[in-house]
């Protein structure tokens, strides 16, 4: 059973999608849903407490061994970041059920759930899998249930979201193929292993410099890299309202994930950084990213489209930790995709939550809720003092790493950089909250209450998290420390 | 020990939060909370005095870097002042809220209570990070309070309560702090400081003036203008915010970093101190004027403070040992004298609802013991003996004459004669004026008299201690030689 | 060099020709067309790849020596169902635009989109300078 953790974790909400469509009861389909990806949960959980400290766990699909059978990798990296899928994923489908009900038609339910599932178990698919082929394919499978998910958003713009994000997602997934199709032409191996003994050896041939070329773009349009992010802020803000939740949180952390994986692991530290320059290129756009998208993020009228932004910026964070290159930069990459996937998951749930009740995410509609709606907004608050980083909670500890990772580079105008750039989510957490605070409610909401149970428990949940591991930080900064050194080839 | 001094006024916050429907049982648990606390600290003199640190390490977020409480003896009259004043400051508010029957007294004694325990913790911080953590923790806390009212007068203060206090805190505090860790790798606070040897003169000045403004709860001006600005508050909140908490919450931290991040000698060596120095020179000064064209109580008493508050720094950056002891002073005899000049400004607006300067012809007569007491404060203020305030003036014009600093004596000098301009008139107009004629016939129909007992014996108590201050000069200065082990 | 290697003269011919449509078309059915045309070309790459000069099909029989890589093959085949599956969806989107739109251009639809913005903002703005 234990050691089969690898293969569940991945199949439980894999087989559970196809089941779910066919379950015609909406009710049904959502416990079948939620029990799967709680289960997925634990087992990721399980497959944490199996690496911890470092190990790795390789398992070969169906007894196959590599390079003929598909195999399974998992690592400290890997198993965190499977955690923050499964677990992130099980909270928001927690909440969900209550914030489909009056939207969409009952037989419909058991679709959305399936099209949820199929997006779960292929977000972990990419995570676990050791094959750069079936980076692709889950990847793919994941954009195409992340585009249904957002087409069902409240309003027609979610279309046009939806379509612009098909359009450029399967561009930067083909891209991603390419650059496959030439890895595989030089070295004649799809495991990510050996292709990371073999191509080192290549780093002058001009097939392997493309394929990074391909990969990089590919993958960058994923995460959405300054100024590859075009797509985001309106898939983000049209999707229906509690499934941004689980998109902000995973998605674009995955493709992070993949990022990483491909320039440390595949590629290699050093034909990635020493001979191509991917710093060179990284740091100024994820500094223009987080500048710019902050200062949009700033004069937003819609609260939803304002996190969107947000989520922009602080990709940028991740991006830039990556590309610093040092130990700390890294480990701050790696907590905030945590951290922040924690924070924003939360964060959207709550606007959910407010949605729900006063059906509009602009800001004079939000006015005065934190009154109507006193504990949805408290847990909003403390999530968005999170995200400003404030101490003692998760954004803290990541942006201190971060900070440091700029200052041991002796950077200290980017260090500067960074501490404006969190008084600028100062600045537009601080608007929200002034205005569901302090601006008088709207007649029209006077009779707005608080949200049920089902979608504040979550919501607290995020909350409470954010604050943990911003004291706690063994998972997180603990993990992401000997990851970082690891991917560093730095032994401690 | 010391997890009992930081979580007994959290426990007691809770326990609080708890009482929201039988005020009496709620407010003796304010009281017991605070009384305990007072006691625990007291408990800590005879482990200081015989030269031990105790230390405990909360949790380690970062790696290597935990958040770290330690009791050295700074922090330990930092934190014995504030949960001193904090018995007296819950007998007041206990009177006035109730006196005004004020709304949601349940948030404002929790957050209260949570406010006293960041201060503890920033008396108790062992290291820079931790120090940050609870100054942030004071800053949010207090905001409900200064935003009790909850009109748009309020908010529009609350707001620049928080906007500077955040600001320069993340934007100055922070960074410095971090740069510090890059440059040391550690952030602890040691006796003769951290950075001594890591760094030249430029980068060490740049750092300490990012430190000082970064201190927004010192109010260097220009980040000074968040005190009036939250001058929107309860008059027990203003004393919380002036006298106990987290103005001197703010010096406190200039205070500690100068001693035990940059260390005395390194400061006076390279002169890290002089832009921060002249900068408080300039506010003391700028701010005794400010405080003279001022005709609303709390306003004048608020910008009185900023000049107040720019006294520690000077005496911090003179760095020497006069400087310092006479800052470390000024922390506590301040905060005596302030408390008790923002409780008769309470006590006033209780009894009569008065609030401008001009109102008060003649109500000393009405309320003698009241004005009384806003006499002795004003003296120890303008630091005349037989007044505690005496002796904090003498150490810094001493650490000043040490330091050759003439110009600076004379600006001190000069804002003690303002001091004298903008106090004692207030209270001349109580004692010699007579009361207006409109208000003579209405003071004889419903008589104006002295606020309830639960305001008055505070200030009263505040006030003897201004004067106890004084006689125990001696006894403070012994214990503040600690600091200088060699000297 | 043009002949020995048209295969892949003609994928880059197809990639190019395939994103410009995707980016110069406004029409939103067009778009996925073009998509279309980029990933085939994709495809032609891989097979490419897989072909061994004078090979003939991998089975398993005697006097069979030279054969394609079949792997290639194999994996176009899986990135083929995805192309499928993505442009049934595309297009099944492109559908309910027609329906909420009346239209499937792209320009139109932004024109109709910014106007909705336009209220949004304008609706704000009245309120912030209502209170």
């Amino acid at each position: 059973m234990i050691e089969q953790l690898p293969a569940i974790v991945l199949l439980l909400p894999l087989l559970a999608a196809p089941i779910c469509s066919m379950i015609h009861n909406g009710d049904y389909a959502w416990y079948l849903a939620a029990a799967s990806c709680w289960l997925a949960a634990a087992a990721a959980v399980g497959l944490m407490a199996q690496v911890w400290g470092g190990h790795t766990i390789s398992y070969h699909m169906g007894g196959w061994p590599p390079p003929w059978g598909i195999e399974l990798v998992i690592d400290e990296l890997s198993a965190l970041v499977v955690i923050l899928v499964t677990v992130f994923a099980a909270l928001v489908i927690s909440a969900l059920r209550e914030s489909l009900r009056p939207k969409m038609r009952k037989h419909r339910h058991s679709l959305y759930y399936a099209a949820y599932l199929l997006c779960v178990a292929s977000l972990i698919g990419i995570t676990v899998t050791g094959d750069a082929f079936n980076v692709f394919v889950f990847l793919e499978i994941s954009s195409l249930s992340t585009y249904a998910l957002i087409a069902r958003g409240r309003d027609r713009r979610a279309l046009i979201a939806s379509f612009r994000y098909l359009v450029m997602g399967t561009i930067g997934a083909t891209f991603i193929l390419i650059s496959i199709g030439f890895m595989y032409m030089v070295t004649g191996t799809l495991n990510m292993a050996d292709l990371a003994e073999r191509l080192p050896a290549l780093s002058d041939n001009r097939v392997v410099q493309a394929s990074f070329a391909f990969f990089t773009v590919g993958v960058a349009l994923k995460v959405a890299i300054f100024p590859l992010h075009l797509w985001l802020p309106n898939a983000y803000a049209y999707a229906p309202k509690a499934t941004t939740a689980f998109l902000a949180a995973t998605a674009t952390k995955v493709s992070l994930y993949v990022l990483i994986r491909f320039l440390f692991d595949v590629y290699g530290l050093e034909f990635s950084f020493q001979q191509m320059r991917i710093d060179l290129l990284l740091i100024p756009l994820s500094i223009a990213g987080i500048l710019i998208a902050s200062l949009t993020a700033i004069f937003q009228t819609d609260a939803k489209k304002l996190l969107a932004w947000s989520s922009v910026g602080q990709l940028g964070y991740m991006v830039l930790g990556v590309a610093l290159l040092n130990t700390a930069g890294l480990t701050a990459a790696i907590a905030h995709m945590f951290n922040h996937a924690m924070i924003k998951a939360g964060l959207f749930l709550a606007l959910a939550a407010m949605i729900y009740r006063v059906s509009s995410s602009r800001l004079d509609d939000l006015a005065g809720i934190g009154r109507q709606m006193p504990l949805t907004m408290a847990a909003f608050t403390v999530l968005g003092l999170g995200l400003i980083g404030v101490p003692l909670t998760a954004g803290f500890v990541s942006k201190w790493y971060l900070i440091s990772g700029a200052l041991d580079k002796g950077w200290v105008p980017l260090a500067a950089m960074l501490i404006g750039s969190s008084l600028m989510a100062l600045i537009y957490i601080g608007k929200i909250i002034d205005v569901a605070y302090f601006k008088p409610c709207k007649p029209e909401h006077a009779e707005v209450r608080e949200i049920s149970p089902t979608i504040l428990i979550p919501c607290w949940v995020f909350a409470l998290m954010s604050i943990y591991f911003g004291i706690d930080t063994r998972l997180t900064a603990g993990v992401a420390g000997r990851v970082a050194e690891s991917l560093l080839g730095i032994s401690s | 020990m010391l997890i009992a001094a930081l979580g007994l006024p959290l426990l007691g916050g809770v326990l609080v939060s708890m009482q929201s429907q039988s005020p009496n049982t709620r407010d003796i648990c304010s009281l017991v909370t605070a009384v305990l606390l007072f006691l625990l600290v007291l408990g800590f003199y005879p482990s200081v005095l015989a030269g031990n640190n105790p230390t405990l390490v909360l949790a380690e977020p970062i790696a290597g870097l935990g958040l770290k409480l330690t009791v050295e003896p700074l922090g330990l009259l930092f934190a014995t002042v504030a949960s001193g004043l904090w018995i007296l400051t819950t007998i007041y508010g206990v009177g006035y809220m109730r006196g005004n029957s004020e709304s949601n007294q349940t948030r404002f004694f929790f957050c209260f209570a949570i406010s006293i325990a960041a201060a503890i913790g920033i008396a108790f911080a062992g290291n820079l990070l931790t120090l940050f953590v609870f100054y942030e923790m004071l800053t949010l806390a207090t905001y409900p309070l200064v935003t009790h009212k909850g009109n748009a007068d309020a908010r529009r203060g609350g707001r620049t309560y928080l906007g500077i206090l955040l600001v320069t805190s993340i934007g100055f505090f922070l960074f410095a702090t971090l740069w510090t860790y890059a440059i040391t790798g550690t952030l602890d606070f040691r006796e003769g400081g951290i950075l001594s040897g890591h760094v030249g003169p430029g980068t060490a000045m740049i750092l300490l003036t990012m430190f000082a403004f970064g201190t927004g709860k010192a109010a260097l001006m220009p980040f000074h203008r968040w005190l009036p600005a939250a001058m929107v508050a309860p008059t027990p909140v203003s004393a919380l915010l002036h006298a106990v908490a987290v103005v001197k919450a703010g010096v406190f931290t200039i205070l500690k970093i100068s001693v035990y991040i940059f260390g005395v000698d390194f400061i006076a060596e390279t002169g890290a101190g002089t832009i921060v120095m002249w900068a408080a020179a300039f506010t003391l000064t700028a701010a005794s004027f400010v405080a003279l064209t001022k005709d609303n109580l709390k306003a004048r008493l608020a910008y009185s403070t900023v000049g107040q508050l720019s006294y520690v720094i000077v005496g911090a950056m003179l760095a020497n040992a006069a400087g310092i002891i006479g800052a470390t002073m000024q922390i506590a005899m301040h905060a005596m004298g302030k408390i008790t000049l923002f409780f008769c400004a309470g006590a006033i607006y209780v009894a009569t609802h008065k609030t401008e300067i001009s109102q008060l012809d003649g109500l000393g007569h009405k309320m003698p013991f009241t004005f009384a007491a806003f006499f002795i404060g004003s003296l120890s203020i303008i630091g005349l003996p037989p007044m505690g305030g005496a002796w904090s003036k003498w150490f810094l014009l001493m650490g000043s004459a040490d330091a050759g600093q003439w110009v600076l004596i004379g600006l001190l000098l000069l804002s003690s004669l303002l001091n004298i301009a903008y106090l004692l008139p207030i209270v001349g107009r109580g004692f010699f004026r007579p009361l207006p004629a409109d208000d003579a016939a209405h003071a004889s129909a419903n008589t104006i008299q002295e606020a309830p007992l639960n305001c008055v014996v505070p200030l009263c108590v505040t006030a003897t201690g201004c004067v106890a201050l004084f006689a125990f000069g001696g006894a403070i200065y012994d214990y503040l030689l600690l600091l200088f082990p060699k000297t | 060099m043009f002949t020995a290697l048209f295969n892949y003269w003609v994928v880059i011919v197809l990639m190019m020709a395939g994103l410009y449509i995707v980016m110069a078309s406004g029409h939103l059915v067009k778009k996925i067309i073009g998509l279309n045309i980029f990933q085939t070309s994709v495809f032609i790459l891989f097979i490419s790849m897989g072909k061994v000069a004078g090979g003939t099909a991998p089975i398993l029989k005697d006097g069979i020596s030279v054969f394609s890589n079949p792997l290639p093959h194999v994996l176009i085949l899986t990135a083929i169902v995805v192309g499928v599956a993505t442009t049934a969806l595309g297009l099944a989107i492109a559908v309910r635009i027609y329906e909420e739109y009346g239209t499937v251009e792209e320009d139109d639809i932004a024109e109709m989109d910014n106007h909705d913005q336009d209220l949004d903002i304008a609706e704000y703005q009245r309120i912030e300078s209502g209170k």
